[in-house]
C-alpha cells in the first residue's frame, strides 16, 4: 500500500452531476443496466425490489399549482469514504464482500464473497444497494447481449453500482500495454456518464487537478471534502458519509432537498465531525 | 465414562467458543456463499474479441449515430457515436435498448401464415419461397381482375429507399393507396406548402437561438431529434437563453424552461396569434417577411385583442404582453410547434400561427431561426412505365380520400381509412400491407381501426416484432431489425441541415428474416412484366448503392452524409388558414367535465416499437403499478371527485371507458387530466403487454377542416371512483 502511494498518488474517482442539465430521460439507468448485465423481472413496479444501480428520482418543491417545480436526481452508489475509508456498508459486512479501495476510492462488491445477509443494505443511507431475491431470468435469446466483463449475479447476493470498475480494469491493462503509468481521464468513463445526452454527469479523479470533475467540484480536503462550488451539495452530507457524488443545482430548494434540514437550519451547513 | 450435565454443557460451550475463535466459521461462510453460487444455470457470457462497429439508429426519426460493442459475433452494448453530427456521443433510452429488441423473444423468426382465426396469433412457419409466392399470386390475382387499386400499404415513413421501393411497388402495380402514418410531418408539410408556396419542411437552429417559445413541444421529451435537442437544451442555461414552455402540464420540458405558462389545452393558436397581434401593434414586426402584411395586421388587431386572448387561453394578459415584448426584443427568437414528441399533427391554423411568429421575428432562414428547406431528393430512379392496368388503377380515388374534394390539401389521411373500408368508401380494399408501423395500437381510435380490418380480406405485415398489427395479419414477412440491415436513413426531425445516415448490419441476421427491400424486389420479379421491369436491380444492396451514387463511398467510410449548404425555399410567407375555427375536443362539457390530454415521455416509446424490459423498468410506480395505468390529476380536482392518491377510478370519454389509478400532481391545470402515450399494449410479451392503458382507445380523430388531418389534442372525459 505505502509502496504504491509513493509512485502513484491515490485516486479518488467521483462524479459531478449537474441537476440543471438532467432532464430525467433515464438513459443513464438503461446504459448501466445494459453495461452491467442487470437483470429485470416482468413486474418492476415494486420499486423496493427493482434493481437499478443508478436510479433517477423525481424531486418536487412541494408548492401548489402553478408554482410547482420538479427536478430529477440520478443516484448511483455514492462510494462513501466516511472517515478514512469507513463507508457505512463496508463497516458492517461480515464477509468482506465489500471493501473501500484506497487506490481508487471505489467501494467494491465481490459477489462470490457475499452470502446475502443484507446488513449493508440496512446500513446504506442511500438505498443504493439491491438484493437478488430471485435468480435472474433472461428471456430466450437475450442472454446473447450479456457482457463477459461483468459477472451475472445469482439469487442471494447484493449488487450495486461499481463505477463500472470493469472499465477501470480494462483501462489499466491498456495503459500498461501502452507504457503509461496512469489511466487517463478519457480512458476510463462510466457507462452512465458516456450515455447521458445532456452531459449532466462528469466522472473522473477528484484528486487530479487536471480532471474536469475536480475543476467543477474543487473539494476541500481539509473540510471533509466539501465542495467549494456554491452550486454543489452532497446527499445527506451532514451524516459524514463523505460521498464522492456531488450534485450541482442553481435552485435553492433542490440543494435543500439533499438533506433533512429543519426549518431553521441553513442549507449546506455541515456539522464538524465529533471525534 | 460418566458424563454429567455440567460437563456436557461445559464441553459444548467450550467447543463452540473455540470454534468461533477459529477461522472455521468465516471459512464456512465464504465457502457456502461460493457453493451457493455455482449453479449450472448461472450464465457465463462467453469472452472473445472486443470490437466496435458504427451504424445509424432508426428506432425513432432522430437519426443518431451509434457505436455497437461486440464480443466476437455478439452485440453486447449500444453506445452513442462520438463526433457524430446529430448526437455527438449521446444516446437516448430507446437507442440503448436496441439489443433487447434484436435478441428478444418478441421477434418474428420466420415467414408465417395464419392458421387459426384472425387475432388468435396461431401461425404456421413457411419458407421464404412459399411466402413470396403466396404474396405474388394474391397480388397477381387481384391485378388481373382490374382491381389493382384495392391494394393499400401503410408505411411509417415515405422517405428513404425502402419506403420508396414500397411506393414504387404500388405505382407499378396500379394502386394510389400508399398511406403514411399520421404525424407532425403532415402539419409541417402542409404549412410549408401553404405559407412558403413549395414542397419542403422546416428545420430549427435551436443551438443558436436566444429566446425559445415552445408551444407544448417536448424539447427534452422527444421532440425533433431527441438527443440533439437535449444536448442543445444543456447549453441554454449557460448561454442565458430564455425558454418559455407553453404547456397545460409541467412536463420535463416545462420544468427545464425559464418559465412555464400553463395554458388551456387546445388554445395554443390563439396565444400565438395574440402575441403576433401585440408584435404588429408595437411596430416590432418584420413586415417584409409576410406578404399581405397590411391585411394580416388588420385581422390580428381586430380578432386577437389581448384581453380576449387571455380569456381564451387562461394566461394572464400581463404575461402575454411580457411574452410578446421578450420575443420581439430578443436577437434570435424562435417559436416551436408540435405537442410532445410531435407525433400528432397540429391544425393548419396553429402551425401557421406559430410559423407566422417566426416570420414576424425576422428569423426565417437565419442563424438561430426557422428554416424552410426542400426535402432531400437523392433517389433518382427511372420513372415507372405503367401499363394500362396500372394507369387505370392510379386514376382511382384514394381509399382515404386524400388529395380530392374537401381533403384536397392532404397527402395522407390514415385516420379516414376505417371510414373508407366500412362501406362508405369508393371501393372495398382487398389487401393491406403494413411496414414500419403499428396502427392497431398507435392510431387514434385504435379499436375502431382494428375492427375495420375485418373488412379487408388479406393483411400482410412486414414487422420484425409480434406487435398488435402483426397479430391481425394473415401473412408475416418479417424484416430484419435495424441492426441487421443496410439501409439509408434520411433524417428530417427538425434539423436545419440535410442528413443521411447509413444503417449497417452490425450482426448477421439472427433469424430467418429478410430485408423488406429484398422482399419487395423479389416479389416484383416473381410477378409479370410491368412489375418486374420496374425493379431492375439484382438485389436490395445493389439498389441502395446505386441510389446513393456518389455518396456511397463516403457513407460507407463515415456512416453519415451532411449537407449544410442548402438553398432555402423562400424567405417570405404568405399567410393563410388563420380564420379557421379553433379545434375543439370531442364531448360535451356537462357529461364530461374534465379534459383528458396525452403526454409524451422518452421512457415510454409511443410509436412503432414498444418499450423494452429495460425501458419499462424505468417507468415510475405513479405511472404503472402492477398492470394499472395512472392518470395525473390536480389535487384540487381529485378532491372534488373524492379521489385520493392511488385510488382506482373509472375513466370515461365519448370513445371508451377504462379503469385507471389516479396520481395527484400539482403540475397540471385543475380540470385537466393527463395520461402517458405508448402503454396499454396487448401484443409483445408479459414484460409489456397488459400494462397501463392505450390512450388511443380513449380518443378518436378530429378532422382539421382545412385538410382532414387528425388534429385532436385531447378529449373530454369524466372520472368516477371505481
Amino acid at each position: 500500500m505505502k509502496h504504491e502511494q509513493k509512485h502513484n498518488p491515490p485516486m479518488k474517482y467521483g462524479m459531478a452531476i449537474d441537476l440543471d442539465k438532467c432532464t430525467g430521460c433515464g438513459a443513464c439507468m438503461v446504459a448501466c443496466m445494459s453495461e452491467n448485465n442487470v437483470p429485470f423481472k416482468k413486474d418492476e413496479s415494486n420499486k423496493l425490489d427493482s434493481i437499478t444501480w443508478i436510479r433517477v428520482f423525481k424531486l418536487t418543491n412541494g408548492k401548489a399549482y402553478p408554482d410547482t417545480d420538479i427536478c430529477y436526481l440520478p443516484r448511483p452508489c455514492q462510494h462513501c469514504e466516511g472517515h478514512d475509508g469507513h463507508s457505512p456498508c463496508v463497516s458492517v459486512c461480515p464477509a468482506t464482500a465489500t471493501d473501500y479501495s484506497r487506490e481508487t476510492g471505489i467501494v467494491s462488491q465481490i459477489y462470490t464473497r457475499c452470502f446475502g445477509c443484507r446488513y449493508c443494505m440496512a446500513a446504506c443511507p442511500y438505498h443504493a444497494r439491491y438484493f437478488n431475491w430471485w435468480d435472474p431470468v433472461w428471456p430466450e435469446g437475450m442472454e446473447k447481449y450479456l457482457s463477459p466483463n461483468v459477472s451475472p449475479r445469482m439469487r442471494g447476493v447484493v449488487e450495486k453500482c461499481s463505477f463500472c470498475f470493469h472499465r477501470y480494469q480494462q483501462a489499466k491493462n491498456e495503459a500498461y500495454l501502452n507504457g503509461e503509468s496512469r489511466v487517463s481521464e478519457e480512458a476510463y468513463q462510466t457507462a452512465c456518464t458516456q450515455a447521458c445526452p445532456a452531459g449532466a454527469i462528469v466522472f473522473g479523479d477528484l484528486n487530479n487537478p487536471e480532471h474536469r470533475v475536480h475543476q467543477i467540484v474543487r473539494p476541500d480536503t481539509k473540510n471533509g471534502n466539501k465542495s467549494r462550488n456554491p452550486r454543489a451539495f452532497r446527499l445527506l452530507e451532514r451524516t459524514g458519509t463523505n460521498t464522492k457524488v456531488y450534485y450541482l443545482s442553481s435552485r435553492e430548494w433542490v440543494r435543500r432537498a439533499g438533506d433533512n434540514y429543519l426549518a431553521h437550519e441553513k442549507t449546506g451547513q455541515v456539522s464538524k465531525p465529533h471525534h | 465414562m460418566k458424563v454429567d450435565r455440567r460437563s456436557f454443557l461445559s464441553f459444548v460451550i467450550g467447543g463452540a467458543a473455540g470454534t468461533a475463535l477459529s477461522p472455521l466459521p468465516w471459512k464456512l461462510m465464504d465457502d457456502s456463499s461460493i457453493w451457493s453460487q455455482m449453479w449450472p444455470w448461472t450464465p457465463v457470457p462467453p469472452d472473445g474479441e472486443a470490437t466496435y462497429e458504427n451504424s445509424t439508429c432508426s428506432l425513432c426519426p432522430g437519426g443518431c449515430g451509434i457505436s455497437v460493442r461486440k464480443i466476437d459475433n455478439r452485440a453486447v452494448k449500444i453506445e452513442g457515436q462520438p463526433g457524430h453530427p446529430v448526437n455527438d456521443g449521446g444516446i437516448c433510452i430507446l437507442g440503448l435498448s436496441g439489443l433487447q429488441m434484436l435478441y428478444g423473444p418478441t421477434r418474428i423468426k420466420a415467414p408465417m401464415k395464419r392458421v387459426g382465426e384472425r387475432g388468435e396469433s396461431k401461425w404456421q412457419e413457411i419458407s421464404w419461397d412459399e411466402a413470396t409466392q403466396i404474396l405474388a399470386d394474391k397480388l397477381t390475382d387481384i391485378r388481373n381482375r382490374g382491381e389493382a387499386h384495392t391494394v393499400a400499404a401503410i408505411s411509417g415513413s415515405d422517405s428513404g429507399t425502402v419506403p420508396a421501393l414500397l411506393q414504387r411497388f404500388l405505382t407499378a402495380y396500379g394502386s394510389p393507396n400508399f398511406i403514411r402514418m399520421p404525424s407532425g410531418r403532415d402539419a409541417d408539410e402542409l404549412a410549408v406548402k401553404t405559407l412558403f408556396g413549395e414542397d419542403g419542411r422546416t428545420g430549427y437552429d435551436v443551438e443558436n437561438a436566444d429566446y425559445i417559445l415552445s408551444f407544448g413541444s417536448g424539447l427534452v421529451d422527444g421532440w425533433g431529434s431527441p438527443v440533439r435537442m437535449i444536448a442543445a437544451a444543456s447549453t441554454w442555461k449557460d448561454k442565458n437563453v430564455t425558454v418559455v414552455q407553453v404547456d397545460p402540464r409541467l412536463s420535463n420540458s416545462a420544468a427545464k424552461a425559464t418559465r412555464w405558462l400553463p395554458i388551456n389545452p387546445g388554445t395554443e393558436a390563439d396565444l400565438a396569434l395574440g402575441i403576433a397581434a401585440l408584435i404588429v401593434a408595437n411596430g416590432a414586426a418584420d413586415s417584409s417577411a409576410v406578404s399581405g402584411f397590411g391585411v394580416l395586421k388588420a385581422e390580428l388587431l381586430a380578432g386577437y385583442e389581448t384581453g380576449k386572448v387571455a380569456q381564451t387561453t387562461g394566461i394572464e394578459a400581463g404575461a402575454i404582453v411580457e411574452l410578446a415584448q421578450g420575443f420581439a426584443r430578443a436577437d434570435r427568437p424562435l417559436a416551436l410547434c408540435g405537442r410532445g414528441k410531435g407525433q400528432t399533427a397540429t391544425s393548419l391554423r396553429e402551425t401557421a400561427a406559430i410559423y407566422l411568429l417566426n416570420a414576424l421575428a425576422g428569423n426565417i432562414n437565419q442563424d438561430g431561426g426557422m428554416w424552410a428547406i426542400p426535402e432531400a431528393d437523392y433517389i433518382q430512379w427511372p420513372e415507372v412505365e405503367t401499363d394500362t392496368i396500372a394507369s387505370a388503377g392510379l386514376r382511382q380515388p384514394r381509399i382515404d380520400g386524400a388529395g380530392a374534394g374537401k381533403y384536397a390539401n392532404a397527402r395522407y389521411l390514415l385516420n379516414r381509412l376505417s371510414e373508407g373500408v366500412n362501406g362508405s368508401g369508393p371501393y372495398p380494399l382487398q389487401m393491406l400491407m403494413v411496414a414500419g408501423a403499428n396502427p392497431c395500437h398507435d392510431l387514434s381510435d385504435s379499436a375502431g381501426f382494428t375492427g375495420a380490418l375485418a373488412h379487408i380480406p388479406f393483411i400482410v405485415s412486414f414487422s420484425s416484432f409480434q406487435d398488435e398489427t402483426a397479430a391481425m395479419a394473415d401473412l408475416l414477412l418479417p424484416d430484419h431489425v435495424y441492426l441487421e440491415r443496410y439501409e439509408d436513413v434520411p433524417v428530417a426531425a427538425g434539423l436545419h441541415q440535410r442528413v443521411i445516415g447509413l444503417s449497417k448490419p452490425v450482426v448477421s441476421p439472427q433469424f430467418n428474416t429478410r430485408h423488406l427491400g429484398e422482399t419487395l424486389i423479389t416479389t416484383a420479379k416473381a410477378m409479370d412484366a410491368p412489375m418486374a421491369d420496374a425493379f431492375p436491380w439484382d438485389d436490395y444492396e445493389t439498389c441502395l448503392e446505386e441510389s446513393l451514387a456518389e455518396k456511397w463511398d463516403a457513407l460507407m467510410e463515415e456512416g453519415v452524409w451532411v449537407e449544410t449548404d442548402i438553398d432555402p425555399i423562400s424567405d417570405t410567407i404568405r399567410v393563410a388558414g388563420m380564420n379557421a375555427p379553433a379545434i375543439a375536443a370531442e364531448g360535451d362539457e356537462s357529461g364530461f367535465p374534465l379534459l383528458l390530454i396525452p403526454y409524451d415521455t422518452l421512457r415510454i416509446s409511443s410509436r412503432t416499437v414498444g418499450d423494452t424490459p429495460f425501458m419499462i423498468k424505468t417507468v415510475a410506480d405513479t405511472v404503472i403499478k402492477g398492470l394499472d395505468g395512472f392518470v395525473e390529476i390536480n389535487p384540487q380536482t381529485a378532491s372534488d371527485a373524492g379521489l385520493k392518491e392511488g385510488a382506482l377510478a373509472t375513466l370515461t370519454t365519448p370513445r371508451g371507458e377504462t379503469r385507471v389509478r389516479v396520481h395527484l400532481f400539482e403540475g397540471i391545470k385543475p380540470g385537466v387530466i393527463a395520461m402517458a402515450r405508448g402503454l396499454g399494449h396487448t401484443a409483445y410479451d408479459d414484460y409489456l403487454a397488459g400494462k397501463g392503458v392505450n390512450f388511443n382507445e380513449l380518443i378518436g380523430p378530429v378532422e382539421d377542416p382545412s385538410c382532414g388531418h387528425d388534429v385532436a389534442w385531447g378529449i373530454r372525459a369524466k372520472l368516477a371512483k371505481a
